[in-house]
C-alpha cells in the first residue's frame, strides 16, 4: 500500500483474523481511511458507478442465464419465454440489456475524464493500460451476448463483423473459423459465444481487482492535476467519498430506471425482435450505439493503399483506433496533468469529443447519405483522420509547444481559492 | 413517437443519441411521416384499454389469422392481469373453438379441442407452405410486430389503412402486389385486409376500418408485450423510490461535507 496502514483491531476475533488473512485491514485501509483528494468532482464518482454497474450486469446475468438456451432453434423462444412467463423475466432482461448501454455510457465519461485530466500520464501508466484492457473486454462482452438473443440484428452483426477477419493475410480466415466453429454464423458460434459471454464478465472483475489495486498506489488524481502533498490536501475515503458515491450511483440508477422501465427498447434495434434468418440479409446493419464510432472507422477506408486491400486497411484503423489508447502516457509529451490549465490542448479535446459523437452518427448512417452536400462515408474519413491527428499529431506537439497557465501551489490552495477563501485563513477542524 | 423519443433521448445528453436519433429516422424509410393515434399504453401513467384488446383479438381472429401466426401467445394469456383478461371459463371456450393436433389413449394422432395451455395455431403447416399460399411472400408471425417495426402500433394502424390512398401517377404496381406507401418500397404482397364492417363487435362498437384497425394495432401492442402494465407501476413506483434516495443521499452528502472546504 501506497499510505501506511492505520488499521487497528479492536476485537479478538479482528485480531485474530489480522494475522492470519489481514482482509479486513485492507478493506479498511482501501475503502474507510484512504486519502482522497479533497477537491475530486462529480466525474470522479464514475468509477464507483462503474464497479455497481458491473455487478449489476454479473447478477442480472447469472439469473437470465438460468432461464436461457444456447441453441438455434430456443435461443430466441428462451428470450420470450424469459419475457413472458418468468416472474420478472422483462425486468431482468430489459435490466441486463439497457444495463449493458448504461456501463458503456458510464465507461465513456470516465475514460473522457482521464483524458481531459491526463490521469493516464505517470505514476499512473499502468492504470490506465489496465483500464484500457477492461475496455477491451468489455467491447468483447457486449458483442458477444449481443448475438445470444439470435434476432435478426444478432445474427447479422455477428456475421459482418466476423467477416472482417477475412480481410487479416493469411490467418484471418482460420480465425475467423475458429471463431464461427465453422464457415458461418450457426449453432457452433451460439454455442462457444455463450460460453465466453459467461466467462469474460469474470475476467473484467480480476482486472478490475488490478485497477484499484493500482489506483492506491498513488491515490487518484484530481482535477488540478497536481499530487497530494499532505493531509491538508485530503479526506478520508469513509464517510466524505463513500457518501458522495452513493450519491452519484443513486442519481444514475434513477437515469437507468428511466430507460429499463419507460423506454426499454429505445436504444435496441427493432430488428431484433425478428428471429434470426440466415436467408434474409436487413437493409441496413448497424451496431449498438457504444460502438457506432469505431463501425464508422472500420467503414471510413473504401481505397486501396498500394498493395493493401481497402476492408484489411479498415480493420487496421479500427483495431488502431483502440489500441492507440494504450500509449496515450507516451503520447502526451506535457509537463501539465490536467487541461484545466492547457488552453490549446483543451480545445483541441472539445473537438476530439465532438469528433467522436460526429463518428457515431456516421456509423449509424449508410455511406452515401449525405449531409450539406458532403457524403457521410467523407465525414467518416475526415473524421477519421482527426481521431488519429489528436493522439499521434495533435497531443504531442501541442504538449511540447503549449505554455500553460500557471498551477496553484497545491490542491488545499487551489480549493480555497476558488471557496472564496484567502489561502492564508487556515481554518477547518480537520487539518 | 420517434421525434420524441430523439428528442428526450439528446435532451438527457446520452452519447450517441444524435447517431440513434437520426439513424432511426433513416432507417424507417424517411420520406413517409406515419399516422398518430392515441394509444391509451403510452405515457408513464400508460396501460392496455381492455375493452380494446378483446375487439382487437376479434378482429385477429376474424381476419388476419386466416394468413398470420401468433406464435407466443397462448390462450392462457386471454386470461393474464393486464391483458384482455377474460374470464377462465370464456377464456377455454375459446381455446376449444380450434382444433389441436393430439393423440388418443391408444397413442394414435387424432384432433382435439384446444385448452388454455395451447399456443394459437398457425394457419400452415410449414414456412414453405405459408410462402406457396402466398405468392412466394410470407406473411410474419405478428407475436412480436409491435416491437419489431419503428413505432409499431402507429405502424401497423398506418399499414392497415393506408391502402385507401391513391397510387400517384409515377408508381407502378408490380402484379399481385398493392401500393401502400407506409410500407418500405410502398409495395406490399399483402392485399388489403381490412374495409369496415370486416368483423361484427361483440360489444357493439361500430366496426369502421379505423376502428378496427387501432382495436389490432392495439391488440398486438399487447402480444408483444404483455407485461407492459407491470412493467409502468414498477416503473412509477422504482423512479419515485430512487429520487427520493437520491435526494436523501444529496443531503447526507451535503452534510457530511458541510465542515469541510471543497
Ligand atoms: C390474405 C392473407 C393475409 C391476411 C388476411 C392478412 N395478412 Fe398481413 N400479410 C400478408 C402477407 C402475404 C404479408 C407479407 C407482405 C410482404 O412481405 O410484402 C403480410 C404482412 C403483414 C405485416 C408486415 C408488414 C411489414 O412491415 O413487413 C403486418 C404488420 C400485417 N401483415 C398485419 C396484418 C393484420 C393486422 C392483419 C389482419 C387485420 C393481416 N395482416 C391480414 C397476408 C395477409
Ligand atoms: C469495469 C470497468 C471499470 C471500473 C469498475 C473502474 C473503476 C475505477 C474506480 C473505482 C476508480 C476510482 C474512482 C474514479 O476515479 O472514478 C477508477 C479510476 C480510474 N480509471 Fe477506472 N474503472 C473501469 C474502467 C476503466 C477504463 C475503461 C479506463 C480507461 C482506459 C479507466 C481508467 C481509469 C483511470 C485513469 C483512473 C484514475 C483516475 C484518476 O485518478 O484521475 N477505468 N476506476
Amino acid at each position: 500500500m501506497a499510505h501506511q496502514s492505520n488499521y487497528n483491531p479492536s476485537n479478538g476475533f479482528t485480531k485474530w483474523m489480522d494475522e492470519r488473512l489481514p482482509i479486513i485491514r485492507l478493506g479498511y485501509d482501501s475503502f474507510v481511511e484512504f486519502p482522497n483528494p479533497r477537491n475530486l468532482n462529480y466525474w470522479w464518482t464514475f468509477g464507483a458507478v462503474l464497479a455497481v454497474a458491473l455487478i449489476w450486469q454479473i447478477v442480472t446475468g447469472i439469473v437470465l442465464a438460468m432461464h436461457y438456451t444456447p441453441t438455434v432453434e430456443g435461443a430466441y423462444a428462451s428470450i420470450e419465454h424469459i419475457m413472458r412467463d418468468v416472474n420478472y423475466g422483462w425486468f431482468l432482461r430489459y435490466g441486463h440489456a439497457n444495463g449493458g448501454a448504461m456501463f458503456f455510457l458510464a465507461v465513456y465519461i470516465h475514460m473522457f475524464r482521464g483524458l481531459y485530466y491526463g490521469s493516464y500520464k505517470a505514476p499512473r501508466e499502468v492504470l490506465w493500460i489496465l483500464g484500457m484492457l477492461i475496455y477491451f473486454l468489455m467491447m468483447a462482452t457486449g458483442f458477444l451476448g449481443y448475438v445470444l438473443p439470435w434476432g435478426q440484428m444478432s445474427f447479422w452483426a455477428a456475421t459482418v463483423i466476423t467477416n472482417f477477419f477475412d480481410a487479416i493475410p493469411w490467418v484471418g480466415g482460420s480465425i475467423k473459423t475458429l471463431l464461427l466453429g465453422g464457415p458461418a454464423v450457426a449453432e457452433p458460434t451460439l454455442n462457444r459465444f455463450y460460453s465466453l459471454h459467461y466467462l469474460l464478465p469474470f475476467i473484467i472483475v480480476g482486472v478490475v481487482i488490478l485497477h484499484i489495486w493500482a489506483l492506491h498506489i498513488p491515490g487518484s488524481a484530481n482535477p488540478t492535476g497536481i499530487e497530494k502533498k499532505g493531509p491538508q490536501d485530503t479526506l478520508p475515503f469513509h464517510p466524505y467519498f463513500t457518501v458522495k458515491d452513493l450519491f452519484a450511483v443513486a442519481v444514475f440508477a434513477t437515469f437507468f430506471a428511466w430507460f429499463l422501465y419507460f423506454q426499454p427498447n429505445a436504444m435496441g434495434h427493432p430488428d431484433n425482435y425478428i428471429e434470426a434468418n440466415p436467408l434474409q440479409t436487413p437493409p441496413h446493419i448497424v451496431p449498438e450505439w457504444y460502438y457506432l464510432p469505431f463501425y464508422a472507422i472500420l467503414r471510413s477506408i473504401t481505397f486501396d493503399i498500394f498493395f493493401l486491400k481497402a476492408q484489411l486497411l479498415g480493420v487496421i484503423a479500427m483495431f488502431g483506433s483502440i489500441v492507440i489508447l494504450f500509449f496515450l502516457p507516451w503520447l502526451d509529451r506535457s509537463k501539465v496533468r490536467s487541461m484545466r490549465y492547457r488552453p490549446v490542448m483543451r480545445f483541441f479535446f472539445i473537438l476530439f469529443v465532438l469528433d467522436c459523437f460526429i463518428l457515431g452518427w456516421v456509423g449509424a448512417n449508410s455511406p452515401d447519405v449525405t449531409v450539406l452536400g458532403i457524403e457521410a462515408k467523407n465525414i467518416g474519413l475526415f473524421s477519421t483522420f482527426y481521431y488519429f491527428a489528436f493522439f499521434m499529431i495533435i497531443m504531442p506537439v501541442v504538449g511540447m509547444m503549449e505554455t500553460p497557465k500557471p498551477l496553484p501551489e497545491g490542491i488545499h490552495e487551489s480549493v480555497l481559492a476558488r471557496s472564496g477563501k484567502g489561502a492564508s485563513k487556515h481554518a477547518d477542524g480537520d487539518a | 413517437m420517434k421525434m420524441k423519443k430523439a428528442k428526450i433521448l439528446t435532451a438527457l445528453g446520452l452519447v450517441g443519441s444524435l447517431a440513434l436519433g437520426t439513424g432511426s429516422a433513416l432507417a424507417s424509410g424517411g420520406e413517409v411521416h406515419l399516422k398518430h393515434e392515441h394509444w391509451s399504453f403510452d405515457g408513464y401513467t400508460g396501460s392496455y384499454d381492455q375493452a380494446a384488446l378483446r375487439r382487437g383479438l376479434q378482429v385477429y381472429r376474424d381476419v388476419c389469422s386466416a394468413c398470420h401466426s401468433l406464435d407466443y401467445v397462448a390462450f392462457r394469456n386471454l386470461s393474464d392481469e393486464g391483458g384482455p383478461s377474460f374470464p377462465e371459463k370464456m377464456m377455454k371456450a375459446i381455446a376449444a373453438e380450434y382444433e389441436m393436433p393430439g393423440i388418443d389413449d391408444e397413442g394414435e394422432p387424432i384432433m382435439r379441442p384446444g385448452a388454455s395451455p395451447d399456443y394459437f395455431p398457425s394457419p400452415y403447416a410449414n414456412t414453405t407452405q405459408a410462402e406457396a399460399m402466398n405468392g412466394g411472400a410470407m406473411p410474419p408471425d405478428l407475436s412480436l410486430m409491435a416491437k419489431a417495426r419503428r413505432d409499431g402500433p402507429n405502424y401497423i394502424f398506418s399499414l392497415l389503412t393506408g391502402y385507401e390512398e391513391e397510387v400517384p401517377h409515377d408508381v407502378e404496381v408490380l402484379e399481385d402486389l398493392n401500393y401502400n406507401p407506409y410500407f418500405p418500397g410502398g409495395q406490399i404482397a399483402m392485399a388489403q385486409p381490412l374495409y369496415g364492417d370486416d368483423v361484427e363487435y361483440a360489444d357493439g362498437t361500430e366496426a369502421t376500418i379505423e376502428q378496427e384497425a387501432r382495436d389490432v394495432a392495439h391488440f398486438l401492442m399487447w402480444a408483444a408485450e404483455p407485461r407492459l402494465e407491470e412493467r409502468k407501476t414498477g416503473g412509477r413506483k422504482a423512479l419515485l423510490f430512487l429520487i427520493i434516495l437520491s435526494g436523501l443521499m444529496f443531503l447526507c452528502y451535503r452534510m457530511v461535507w458541510s465542515d469541510v472546504d471543497h
